[in-house]
């Protein structure tokens, strides 16, 4: 244990920052663009056209049964080819294992948001629908304007749970050689055969980020108490 | 399209590529298998413990759970790959007399052990959380010690109301195994993306991992569900029917 060179962290800080915010973005996107989707999904799993919820269920239990790495390779090599498809190319564009990224980690966390907000939408009596369109709004509006702020208030630290989830699901993109937070540290623990120093370095900042976010869920669903 | 690939022998190793994921899939079941063993009995401690009067048992408790699921699973795997062996004497020497397939195996197993135990302990804490508070008092009444009130009254209780989120978790945990890939397990992805890359049939072989996948995932629902359902409090709403 004795000749640990903790210095390497501050020289490759810089370089370890920039995949933390590709961590963060991917993050953010996924969370975003997994959100909507996955509100979307959940609309569509409790419509009564049942080719419709069945299509929707399907989609959502398939992904929930798939390991995330899995999922990750799989879009790594569809993407560019389904691309290739919709424009009429004669070959798959060359997209890379950063931008297919963030499409694999929406269409996967729309699955599970999907579930988080079935959940929420379920939550709130089925009164104030039947209020809804005796004042003469459209399904959509009635959506839109009653059920799901009520729904996404409801579900807000659970919402939160699942993205610090995926905060930390988004390092397997590093096994894609993709330079997130978990990829920068890899490449320099190898370069520089530093491994002990860069993995407790990761494993430290992720727990200290995890807690912080964790707790503050926590505190999120005490003041935010169910609307019923 | 050509599914006849999965029949042919792999170069230079005299098995087909079929029983190359076969044998993946078997150390997919096997590493799941003794990780849920780890993950179940300490995860029963750590929840047991969590529930106890004793303060200072508690905070130790919830420091381990808040340990285990604030790290990714992937950091948690080259922590006990790599930095454990290098900080650690002891284990040095074991892993330089070891032969790597059985250093990586028993590396997944407590990793994927560890971190599984955290999630199963906050299950088993809530569970016991969700008895109401006259279980036990009856426990004691009767002049039970803390430990068989546990044993009789509380823990049969809660293990059996907790069934479908232990489900989750057993699902959780062998598609997690697909990490192990990570540290160069010969699990079922390892398998399907070595496949993949020598035959150059990545939709034929991908599509075969997805399908063995959720095979998996709908016999241990439906194991599950059966047990569920042989074990059932009467008198409390169960699913699985």
């Amino acid at each position: 244990m004795g000749n640990l060179d903790f210095d390497v962290i501050g020289r490759t800080l810089p370089y370890l920052m920039q995949g933390l915010q590709y961590t963060v973005q991917l993050t953010l996107v996924a969370a975003l663009g997994g959100t909507i989707f996955g509100t979307l999904l959940a609309l569509a799993r409790l419509s009564s056209f049942k080719p419709l919820a069945l299509a929707a269920s399907g989609y959502v239990n398939l992904m929930r049964s798939l390991p995330l790495l899995l999922v990750i390779f799989w879009f790594y090599f569809l993407v560019p080819v389904l691309v290739q498809t919709v424009m009429g190319w004669e070959r798959p564009p060359q997209i890379g294992a950063e931008r297919s990224a963030y499409v694999t980690f929406i269409m996967f966390q729309a699955a599970y948001y999907c579930e988080i907000m079935r959940a929420g939408i379920q939550s709130i009596s089925t009164g104030q629908v039947g209020a809804a369109y005796a004042v003469g709004l459209t399904y959509w509006q009635a959506m839109k304007l009653i059920i799901l702020p009520q729904a996404f208030r409801n579900m807000l630290p659970v919402l939160l749970t699942q993205t610090i989830v995926l905060f930390q699901d988004v390092s397997l993109v590093s096994l894609l050689n993709v330079t997130d937070f978990v990829g920068a540290a890899v490449k320099i623990a190898q370069r520089d055969s530093r491994v002990v120093e860069m993995y407790l370095f990761v494993a430290v900042v992720y727990f200290v980020l995890c807690y912080a976010l964790s707790y503050l869920a926590k505190l999120l669903q005490q003041k935010i108490a169910i609307v019923h | 399209m050509k599914l006849s690939i999965f029949l042919e022998q792999i170069p230079d190793e005299g098995i087909a590529w079929w029983q190359n994921l076969a044998s993946g899939l078997g150390w997919t079941l096997g590493t799941a298998f003794f990780a849920w063993i780890i993950a179940f009995t300490l995860g029963s401690i750590v929840g047991v413990v969590r529930t106890t009067d004793k303060h200072w048992l508690v905070r130790i408790g919830n420091a381990y759970v808040e340990l285990f699921r604030n790290i990714p699973l992937i950091v948690q795997f080259f922590v006990w790959y790599f930095v454990v062996p290098n900080v650690i004497p002891a284990v040095k020497a074991w892993v330089i007399a070891a032969d790597p397939t059985e250093f990586q195996f028993a590396t997944s197993i407590v990793c994927l052990g560890l971190f599984t135990s955290a999630r199963i302990a906050e299950q088993v804490r809530s569970g016991i959380q969700s008895l109401s508070h006259g279980q036990r008092y009856a426990g004691y009444a009767i002049g039970l010690t803390q430990a068989q009130t546990y044993r009789y009254v509380l823990l049969p209780m809660a293990y059996r109301i907790i069934i479908p989120p232990l489900t989750s978790e057993v699902m959780n945990l062998i598609k997690n195994t697909s990490v192990a890939f990570s540290i160069g397990l010969v699990e079922l992805f390892f398998r399907t993306r070595e496949m993949a890359e020598m035959t150059f049939r990545y939709f034929e072989t991908f599509a075969a991992a997805t399908l063995i996948y959720m095979v998996i995932a709908m016999s241990a629902n439906r194991i599950m569900a059966l047990v569920e359902r042989r074990v059932a409090v009467p008198g409390y709403i169960t699913g699985g029917k």
